[in-house]
């Protein structure tokens, strides 16, 4: 199995991936981290620039076509996969293209399908945050849940707006800061509200946009990836969210 | 209809100018003709809204991040942002309900089967208005559309005019045209009069006042009555309100020469127009006036009476969550004889402006919109705007950022399809499966091709470096380098990390790398899970 970590976890966020690499070992898969991969081309795809993007999207393809199961650790990444690359790649690299999206999988989907034996438990209260790519591009809402259902000891409590973009967007961060930061502070609200002292999510930009807003404007609540809560919820992990938080 | 009656005699009382204003009405302080009774007080409205949101479209505009950041800035944004999340939330996104699952595939073939062939549906709807006693025009431009309705309006020497909502009307710019020939024209629709008190375009394509509160139309009304005290709504409920524009406007049902609606569909079979509201307003404005102006885009007709039993249900399910609207009006050409009601003349304006150059392009999917709004009431960045107005364009949201670009109205509107996170709550909620997130992004690499500058050349020279394993390890190697090299405040001063910095702590850039010596560390030990605290 390759794990797929996303340009994110090499630039900012490499925890998720980490974290991913470790849980995904404890089903019993033998994970590799392809070297040669780089990005799935989303962000110029999504800032308007197709050409270099289709370029990376071959990259990709030629990286991960050897491997039995590439496993995700971003849902948007994982929807861009699924969702654009069919779309934009022609020719020869088409049929590669579907014959390994076929195989590729957002990383709780992958453990919702054969993660059943792991041994989870971790005390503490979490929201979840549908990222949105997660939710609408892959259709995807139904994994996390089954998968933080199965962790001992830990409560999921829905906000309001669950559903509802954090304000990342990309690019859309930068363009329009302003617009971005109060769709983060509503996410914020909404997340306190239900009385969570973290909001887990898929995808580890979205995290960043929101835990950097939740520090600017000193909101209690902390930002935890999916994959790294339930590495912490791994035998050997710590046992509740609150150490975690402290480490 | 109360009204009935003096409405004939409005139409039979012909060209007698102020003869058959009743007892009511009086001294309108002009010395002339006396005009609307809705608007009479207008002037002592505040005008509340900035600039961008005025009733004519500014020639000129800020730079749309300007723009937006100054609505998110206004208090009012964050109320209405709260107001339509709420009616987002009773219909959660893509959950429809079975029995409009169905429509929603149904409706969303109908439109494509209409696009496919739109000239033959338009020529069967003519030859059917035309049987019935009305006029068909057709107008390539906005410009065109506005003369034909003047003319129509100067022919039967109209000097009031009462709407009934129309989007299309506001995009052809009719009310100013209108005005500029000395003529008043009275929004009906509720929140169209409430908006057009204010001279403010519509916030939201179905609910023009979306963006304020009771209070806010409270303060309008109270101006608007001045010292008339008699005249105030007796108290600020919602019922009292429009208690209060309800018998303004009837006055001028009564007397208007001429009375505009748009169309919501038009039946290629029978000729038929179908107007939908909810406080039955177009009835009047068809019935009472002498000439009736219906005003469409080609895309809303469609092929058979019968896709009225699918369309006209789902429009009111997706716009305002309801079975149906409270009235459906279904319009077969102006009064006959024997009839007791209607217009003298029909006329149907079908402005082009822009749509064909649409048809047959990968946009064309965008021309099955049937105007329904939800796209906007469900897009996260329309809320936190506090409604269309910051978009610039007339269409605001989500479908304003693919149509208005389209449109090419106005050079801002290019930069529209990047005000979106494109999260797909719009593709979701649209009633006719429009896939907008998808032609945003078409959109946006239109607009990048359109300009090959330094930008598209930095995308290619980086894509290039990152296809290749070893560029990119060097471009993960070199910012963390720079990461740790430059102070924190030079790297603060970096044009992104300023932009993210507004509002947002920066992520730590010394971390670029981290993940792939770990991961070689891990691999060194011949380990396959690295343990939780040999973490980096
Ligand atoms: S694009 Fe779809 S959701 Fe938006 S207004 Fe049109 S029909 Fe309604």
């Amino acid at each position: 199995m390759a794990l797929f970590t996303s340009c994110a976890a090499d630039l900012v966020a490499p925890g998720p991936a980490l974290a991913a690499a470790r849980v995904l070992a404890a089903t019993g898969a033998e994970v590799t981290v392809p070297r040669a991969q780089t990005c799935c081309g989303q962000v110029a795809l999504n800032s308007g620039h197709p050409a270099p993007a289709t370029r990376l999207m071959r990259h990709w393809v030629a990286t991960f076509e050897g491997y039995d199961a590439v496993v995700a650790v971003s849902g948007s990444c994982a929807a861009t996969v699924h969702h654009r690359f069919p779309r934009l790649l022609t020719g020869r690299w088409r049929p590669r293209a579907a014959d390994v999206v076929e195989r590729t999988w957002e990383f709780t989907q992958y453990l919702a399908q054969y993660g059943g034996g792991l041994d989870l438990a971790l005390t503490g209260d979490v929201t979840w945050h549908d990222a949105c790519h997660m939710l609408r591009s892959l259709g995807e809402r139904a994994a996390p849940r089954e998968v933080l259902g199965r962790v001992r000891g830990l409560r999921l409590h829905e906000a309001a707006d669950r559903e509802v973009c954090c304000g990342f967007g990309g690019t859309f961060a930068l363009t329009y800061p302003e617009v971005s930061c109060a769709m983060a502070d509503r996410k914020l609200a909404d997340g306190a509200a239900t009385g969570a002292t973290h909001v887990v999510s898929s995808d580890a930009t979205c995290l960043l946009h929101l835990a950097g807003r939740a520090e600017r404007r000193a909101v209690r609540l902390r930002t935890l990836h999916v994959a790294e809560l339930l590495a912490a919820a791994l035998p050997d992990g710590p046992g509740s969210l609150a150490e975690v938080a402290a480490a | 209809m109360s009204a009935e009656g003096e409405g004939e005699g409005v139409s039979g009382g012909g060209e007698g100018e102020g003869e058959e204003v009743s007892g009511g009405e009086r001294d309108f302080g002009t010395g002339e003709r006396p005009g609307s009774s809705a608007l009479r007080g207008a002037g002592r409205v505040p005008r509340e809204r900035p600039e961008w949101a005025a009733g004519v479209r500014p020639g000129h505009r800020p730079l749309l991040p300007v723009v937006t950041a100054d609505a998110v800035a206004r208090e009012e944004s964050a109320r209405t942002a709260e107001r339509l999340a709420a009616r987002s939330r009773e219909r959660p996104g893509d959950q429809w309900p079975e029995h409009v699952r169905a429509l929603r595939e149904r409706a969303a073939h109908i439109r494509r089967e209409t696009l496919d062939d739109l000239e033959s549906h338009l020529g069967a709807l003519t030859a059917r208005v035309t049987e019935h006693g009305g006029t068909v025009h057709r107008a390539a431009t906005a410009a065109d559309a506005t003369a034909v309705v003047r003319r129509i309006a100067a022919e039967h020497g109209a000097r009031l005019v009462v709407k009934s909502k129309s989007m299309v009307a506001e995009e052809i710019g009719l009310n100013p045209a209108l005005e500029a020939d000395g003529i008043e024209v009275v929004e009906t629709d509720l929140g169209e009069y409430i908006v057009q008190l204010g001279d403010e375009r519509p916030a939201h394509i179905i609910a023009p006042a979306a963006h304020l509160s009771r209070a806010d139309v409270a303060r309008r009304f109270d101006a608007l009555a001045g010292a008339e005290q008699a005249q105030r709504p007796r108290d600020h409920s919602a019922s009292a309100l429009a208690g209060f524009a309800r018998a303004r406007l009837r006055a001028d049902f009564r007397r208007a020469d001429m009375g505009v609606t748009g169309v919501n569909f038009a039946v290629a079979e029978t000729g038929t127009l179908a107007l939908v509201t909810n406080e039955g307003n177009a009835d009047m404005v068809t019935s009472q006036p002498r000439v009736h102006v219906a005003v469409m885009t080609p895309e809303k007709v469609v092929p058979r009476l019968a896709d009225l039993g699918v369309l006209l249900p789902l429009l009111s399910h997706a716009g305002a969550g309801q079975r149906a609207t409270v009235y459906q009006t279904l319009l077969n050409g102006p009064r006959r004889d024997g009839e007791a009601d209607g217009p003298d003349a029909l006329h149907l304006v079908i402005v082009d402006n822009g749509r064909h150059r649409i048809l047959g392009t990968k946009y064309e999917d965008v021309l099955a919109c049937i105007r329904c709004g939800a796209c906007q009431t469900a897009c996260p960045v329309f809320r936190t705007l506090g409604g269309g107005h910051a978009y610039g364009s007339v269409y605001g949201g989500p479908v304003g950022a693919v149509l208005a670009p389209l449109l090419d109205e106005h050079p801002g509107d290019a930069e529209l399809p990047y005000l979106s996170s494109l999260c797909g709550a719009c593709a979701d909620v649209c009633p006719v499966r429009i896939p907008l997130p998808d032609m945003l992004v078409d959109l946006r690499a239109d607009h990048a091709a359109s300009r090959r500058g330094p930008a598209a050349a930095a995308w290619h020279a980086w894509s290039v470096l990152w296809s290749s394993r070893a560029g990119y390890l060097a471009s993960l190697a070199g910012t963390a380098v720079a990461a740790r090299a430059l102070p924190r405040r030079a790297l603060a001063a970096l044009p992104a990390a300023r932009r993210w910095a507004r509002g947002r702590t920066l992520p730590d850039l010394r971390a670029a790398g981290r993940l792939r010596r770990a991961v070689r560390r891990t691999a060194g030990r011949g380990s396959r899970a690295a343990r939780h605290r040999d973490l980096p």
